[in-house]
Protein backbone atom coordinates (compact mmCIF):
# COMPACT_ATOMS: atom_id res chain seq x y z
CA UNK A 1 0.00 0.00 0.00
CA UNK A 2 1.21 3.34 -0.40
CA UNK A 3 1.51 6.41 2.62
CA UNK A 4 -1.28 7.99 1.85
CA UNK A 5 -3.11 4.63 2.46
CA UNK A 6 -1.79 4.51 5.60
CA UNK A 7 -2.43 7.78 6.48
CA UNK A 8 -6.25 7.54 5.66
CA UNK A 9 -6.62 4.40 7.68
CA UNK A 10 -4.69 6.20 10.51
CA UNK A 11 -6.89 8.89 10.36
CA UNK A 12 -3.15 10.53 10.84
CA UNK A 13 -1.69 13.57 10.38
CA UNK A 14 1.12 14.33 8.70
CA UNK A 15 3.96 16.50 10.92
CA UNK A 16 5.82 17.84 7.38
CA UNK A 17 5.21 18.89 4.28
CA UNK A 18 5.66 18.19 1.70
CA UNK A 19 6.44 14.61 2.36
CA UNK A 20 6.21 11.98 -0.48
CA UNK A 21 2.63 10.04 -0.09
CA UNK A 22 2.83 7.85 -2.44
CA UNK A 23 5.69 5.97 -0.96
CA UNK A 24 4.75 2.20 -1.13
CA UNK A 25 4.63 1.09 2.11
CA UNK A 26 5.32 -3.40 1.72
CA UNK A 27 5.96 -4.27 5.68
CA UNK A 28 5.61 -2.37 9.13
CA UNK A 29 6.69 -2.97 11.95
CA UNK A 30 6.22 -1.66 15.58
CA UNK A 31 8.49 -1.52 18.55
CA UNK A 32 9.14 0.93 21.11
CA UNK A 33 12.27 -0.72 21.97
CA UNK A 34 15.45 1.07 19.37
CA UNK A 35 17.09 -1.66 19.77
CA UNK A 36 14.25 -4.30 18.66
CA UNK A 37 14.26 -1.88 15.49
CA UNK A 38 17.88 -2.36 14.97
CA UNK A 39 18.02 -5.93 15.37
CA UNK A 40 15.85 -7.23 12.68
CA UNK A 41 16.48 -9.07 10.10
CA UNK A 42 13.81 -7.90 7.46
CA UNK A 43 13.26 -4.58 6.46
CA UNK A 44 9.80 -2.53 7.52
CA UNK A 45 8.81 0.03 5.42
CA UNK A 46 6.46 1.64 7.95
CA UNK A 47 7.47 1.89 11.20
CA UNK A 48 5.25 2.49 14.34
CA UNK A 49 6.11 3.98 17.95
CA UNK A 50 5.12 5.44 20.95
CA UNK A 51 8.90 7.30 21.36
CA UNK A 52 9.10 10.25 20.49
CA UNK A 53 12.75 11.18 20.31
CA UNK A 54 15.07 12.13 17.92
CA UNK A 55 16.98 8.85 18.29
CA UNK A 56 13.85 7.60 16.96
CA UNK A 57 14.48 9.39 13.59
CA UNK A 58 18.25 8.40 13.76
CA UNK A 59 17.06 4.59 14.13
CA UNK A 60 15.06 4.82 11.03
CA UNK A 61 17.42 6.53 9.23
CA UNK A 62 20.10 3.80 9.91
CA UNK A 63 17.85 1.08 9.85
CA UNK A 64 16.06 2.25 5.87
CA UNK A 65 12.81 2.61 7.49
CA UNK A 66 10.93 4.65 4.90
CA UNK A 67 8.45 6.73 7.33
CA UNK A 68 7.62 6.83 10.64
CA UNK A 69 3.71 7.01 12.48
CA UNK A 70 3.54 8.06 16.38
CA UNK A 71 0.51 6.61 17.99
CA UNK A 72 -2.12 8.31 20.87
CA UNK A 73 -1.19 11.40 19.51
CA UNK A 74 2.35 11.76 19.97
CA UNK A 75 4.36 14.39 18.47
CA UNK A 76 8.47 14.56 18.47
CA UNK A 77 9.86 18.17 19.03
CA UNK A 78 10.41 20.57 16.32
CA UNK A 79 14.36 19.28 16.22
CA UNK A 80 13.17 15.93 15.60
CA UNK A 81 10.51 17.05 13.09
CA UNK A 82 13.56 18.87 11.27
CA UNK A 83 15.94 16.26 11.01
CA UNK A 84 13.25 13.92 10.11
CA UNK A 85 12.41 16.48 7.07
CA UNK A 86 16.23 16.73 6.00
CA UNK A 87 16.11 12.94 5.77
CA UNK A 88 13.09 12.81 3.83
CA UNK A 89 11.20 10.43 6.33
CA UNK A 90 7.69 11.25 6.56
CA UNK A 91 5.87 11.46 10.19
CA UNK A 92 2.45 10.83 10.90
CA UNK A 93 0.97 10.87 14.28
CA UNK A 94 -2.38 9.05 15.24
CA UNK A 95 -4.67 9.46 17.86
CA UNK A 96 -5.18 5.80 17.79
CA UNK A 97 -3.29 3.64 20.16
CA UNK A 98 -0.29 0.76 19.35
CA UNK A 99 -2.14 -1.97 18.74
CA UNK A 100 -5.03 -0.14 17.19
CA UNK A 101 -2.97 1.21 14.70
CA UNK A 102 -1.06 -2.34 13.87
CA UNK A 103 -4.62 -4.30 13.71
CA UNK A 104 -6.37 -1.75 11.44
CA UNK A 105 -2.90 -1.72 9.22
CA UNK A 106 -3.29 -5.52 9.37
CA UNK A 107 -6.83 -5.68 8.64
CA UNK A 108 -6.70 -4.24 5.51
CA UNK A 109 -3.77 -6.43 4.29
CA UNK A 110 -0.44 -4.88 5.86
CA UNK A 111 1.94 -6.86 6.08
CA UNK A 112 4.88 -7.60 8.97
CA UNK A 113 8.26 -8.63 8.02
CA UNK A 114 8.37 -11.86 9.24
CA UNK A 115 5.15 -12.87 6.67
CA UNK A 116 3.27 -14.31 9.09
CA UNK A 117 0.16 -12.37 8.44
CA UNK B 1 51.51 6.15 -8.30
CA UNK B 2 49.78 4.26 -4.81
CA UNK B 3 46.40 4.13 -4.88
CA UNK B 4 45.39 6.30 -1.77
CA UNK B 5 43.06 4.88 0.88
CA UNK B 6 40.12 6.31 1.66
CA UNK B 7 39.84 6.91 5.25
CA UNK B 8 37.63 9.67 7.51
CA UNK B 9 38.16 10.53 11.53
CA UNK B 10 35.30 11.65 13.89
CA UNK B 11 34.49 13.01 17.17
CA UNK B 12 31.65 11.30 19.28
CA UNK B 13 30.52 13.28 22.69
CA UNK B 14 29.76 11.05 25.62
CA UNK B 15 25.93 11.98 26.79
CA UNK B 16 25.34 14.17 23.68
CA UNK B 17 21.99 12.79 23.11
CA UNK B 18 21.01 15.56 20.42
CA UNK B 19 23.73 14.48 17.91
CA UNK B 20 23.91 10.76 18.53
CA UNK B 21 24.32 9.11 15.42
CA UNK B 22 25.59 11.61 13.22
CA UNK B 23 28.32 9.94 12.13
CA UNK B 24 26.80 6.77 11.45
CA UNK B 25 24.67 8.62 9.54
CA UNK B 26 27.83 10.24 7.34
CA UNK B 27 29.66 7.00 7.43
CA UNK B 28 25.85 5.81 5.68
CA UNK B 29 25.90 8.74 3.74
CA UNK B 30 29.47 8.22 1.85
CA UNK B 31 28.75 4.39 1.10
CA UNK B 32 25.70 5.31 -0.58
CA UNK B 33 27.39 7.65 -2.46
CA UNK B 34 29.95 5.20 -3.42
CA UNK B 35 27.46 3.10 -4.98
CA UNK B 36 28.17 -0.05 -1.97
CA UNK B 37 24.93 -2.16 -1.85
CA UNK B 38 22.04 -1.15 -0.37
CA UNK B 39 22.12 -4.19 2.32
CA UNK B 40 25.63 -4.28 3.13
CA UNK B 41 25.36 -0.25 3.64
CA UNK B 42 22.06 -0.80 5.94
CA UNK B 43 24.59 -3.65 7.48
CA UNK B 44 27.48 -1.33 8.18
CA UNK B 45 25.39 1.95 9.49
CA UNK B 46 23.69 -0.22 12.00
CA UNK B 47 26.96 -1.69 13.39
CA UNK B 48 28.37 1.65 13.09
CA UNK B 49 25.85 3.65 15.12
CA UNK B 50 25.83 0.52 17.48
CA UNK B 51 28.99 1.22 18.49
CA UNK B 52 28.51 5.10 18.43
CA UNK B 53 25.70 5.00 20.99
CA UNK B 54 27.46 2.97 22.93
CA UNK B 55 29.95 5.72 23.48
CA UNK B 56 27.01 8.24 24.14
CA UNK B 57 25.23 6.55 26.47
CA UNK B 58 28.50 4.69 28.51
CA UNK B 59 31.92 6.87 27.62
CA UNK B 60 32.95 10.13 28.06
CA UNK B 61 34.04 10.35 24.75
CA UNK B 62 35.57 8.88 21.82
CA UNK B 63 36.76 9.09 17.75
CA UNK B 64 35.03 7.03 15.00
CA UNK B 65 37.93 6.04 12.41
CA UNK B 66 36.24 4.48 9.40
CA UNK B 67 38.53 3.38 6.95
CA UNK B 68 37.56 1.94 2.87
CA UNK B 69 40.34 -0.63 2.53
CA UNK B 70 41.12 -2.51 -0.75
CA UNK B 71 39.40 -5.88 0.36
CA UNK B 72 37.17 -4.40 3.53
CA UNK B 73 35.76 -1.45 5.41
CA UNK B 74 37.17 -0.83 8.74
CA UNK B 75 35.53 1.06 11.72
CA UNK B 76 37.30 1.80 14.74
CA UNK B 77 35.66 3.39 17.85
CA UNK B 78 37.82 4.32 20.51
CA UNK B 79 36.75 6.20 23.56
CA UNK B 80 37.87 7.64 26.62
CA UNK B 81 35.78 5.96 29.47
CA UNK B 82 34.63 3.14 32.35
CA UNK B 83 35.59 0.40 30.24
CA UNK B 84 34.61 -3.03 29.95
CA UNK B 85 35.22 -5.46 32.94
CA UNK B 86 33.96 -8.11 31.46
CA UNK B 87 33.45 -8.36 27.97
CA UNK B 88 32.28 -12.04 28.06
CA UNK B 89 29.07 -10.40 30.15
CA UNK B 90 28.77 -7.52 28.51
CA UNK B 91 28.87 -9.40 24.71
CA UNK B 92 25.44 -11.55 26.32
CA UNK B 93 22.35 -10.35 24.95
CA UNK B 94 20.10 -8.97 27.41
CA UNK B 95 23.09 -7.70 29.93
CA UNK B 96 23.07 -3.76 30.35
CA UNK B 97 23.98 -1.49 32.71
CA UNK B 98 22.18 1.36 30.99
CA UNK B 99 20.39 3.86 33.16
CA UNK B 100 16.54 4.92 33.28
CA UNK B 101 17.56 8.27 30.96
CA UNK B 102 18.85 5.53 28.04
CA UNK B 103 16.20 3.38 28.63
CA UNK B 104 13.59 5.80 28.41
CA UNK B 105 15.08 6.62 24.81
CA UNK B 106 14.29 2.96 23.57
CA UNK B 107 18.17 1.55 24.47
CA UNK B 108 20.27 -0.39 27.04
CA UNK B 109 18.51 -3.36 26.28
CA UNK B 110 21.50 -4.75 25.93
CA UNK B 111 21.26 -5.95 22.61
CA UNK B 112 24.15 -3.58 20.88
CA UNK B 113 27.22 -5.63 21.16
CA UNK B 114 25.60 -8.55 19.79
CA UNK B 115 24.22 -6.94 16.88
CA UNK B 116 27.55 -5.41 15.85
CA UNK B 117 28.65 -8.77 15.79
CA UNK B 118 26.21 -10.20 13.91
CA UNK B 119 26.05 -7.18 11.42
CA UNK B 120 30.37 -7.06 10.78
CA UNK B 121 32.34 -9.86 10.03
CA UNK B 122 35.03 -9.44 12.71
CA UNK B 123 34.54 -7.78 15.79
CA UNK B 124 37.19 -7.26 18.13
CA UNK B 125 37.09 -5.18 21.37
CA UNK B 126 39.79 -3.95 23.74
CA UNK B 127 38.69 -2.80 27.06
CA UNK B 128 40.90 -1.63 30.18
CA UNK B 129 38.77 -0.44 32.70
CA UNK B 130 39.17 3.02 33.75
CA UNK B 131 40.42 3.87 30.81
CA UNK B 132 38.26 3.42 27.74
CA UNK B 133 37.54 0.85 25.50
CA UNK B 134 37.95 0.34 21.69
CA UNK B 135 35.99 -1.56 19.41
CA UNK B 136 37.29 -2.76 15.94
CA UNK B 137 35.02 -4.08 12.83
CA UNK B 138 35.87 -4.96 9.50
CA UNK B 139 32.74 -5.71 6.83
CA UNK B 140 33.93 -7.24 4.14
CA UNK B 141 32.02 -6.04 1.24
CA UNK B 142 30.43 -7.37 -1.86
CA UNK B 143 31.52 -4.35 -4.10
CA UNK B 144 35.23 -4.46 -3.06
CA UNK B 145 35.85 -8.25 -3.15
CA UNK B 146 34.74 -8.30 -6.79
CA UNK B 147 36.94 -4.83 -7.82
CA UNK B 148 40.24 -5.32 -5.98
CA UNK B 149 40.94 -8.31 -8.76
N1 LIG C 1 32.05 1.81 25.13
C1 LIG C 1 31.68 1.27 26.29
N2 LIG C 1 32.20 1.72 27.46
C2 LIG C 1 31.83 1.17 28.65
N3 LIG C 1 30.93 0.18 28.77
C3 LIG C 1 30.39 -0.31 27.64
C4 LIG C 1 30.71 0.21 26.36
N4 LIG C 1 30.03 -0.48 25.42
C5 LIG C 1 29.29 -1.37 26.10
N5 LIG C 1 29.50 -1.27 27.43
C6 LIG C 1 28.91 -2.12 28.50
O1 LIG C 1 28.40 -3.30 27.91
C7 LIG C 1 26.98 -3.40 28.14
C8 LIG C 1 26.31 -4.05 26.95
O2 LIG C 1 26.44 -3.22 25.78
P1 LIG C 1 25.37 -3.37 24.63
O3 LIG C 1 25.69 -2.37 23.57
O4 LIG C 1 25.27 -4.79 24.21
O5 LIG C 1 24.00 -3.00 25.36
P2 LIG C 1 23.48 -1.59 25.85
O6 LIG C 1 24.28 -0.50 25.24
O7 LIG C 1 23.42 -1.62 27.34
O8 LIG C 1 22.00 -1.59 25.27
P3 LIG C 1 21.58 -1.45 23.71
O9 LIG C 1 22.83 -1.50 22.91
O10 LIG C 1 20.65 -2.57 23.44
O11 LIG C 1 20.93 -0.12 23.61
C9 LIG C 1 26.55 -1.97 28.42
O12 LIG C 1 25.36 -1.89 29.17
C10 LIG C 1 27.75 -1.44 29.20
O13 LIG C 1 27.74 -1.90 30.53
MG1 LIG D 1 24.61 -0.50 23.14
Amino acid sequence: MQLFEVKEILEAELLWEPADLQLEIEMAEAADLMSDVLNRRLGGDLLITGLINSQVIRTAEVADIKAIAFVRGKKPDREAISLAMSKGIPLLTTQLLMYEACARLAMKGLTGSSGTI
Amino acid sequence: MEKKELMWDYEIEGKDFRNAGRVSSKVKDILKELGFDPDFVRRVAIASYEAEMNVVCHADKGTLHFAILPQALQIVVKDRGPGIPDIELAMQEGYSTAPPEIREMGFGAGMGLSNMKKNADELHIVSTVGQGTVVEMVMRSPRSRQGSA
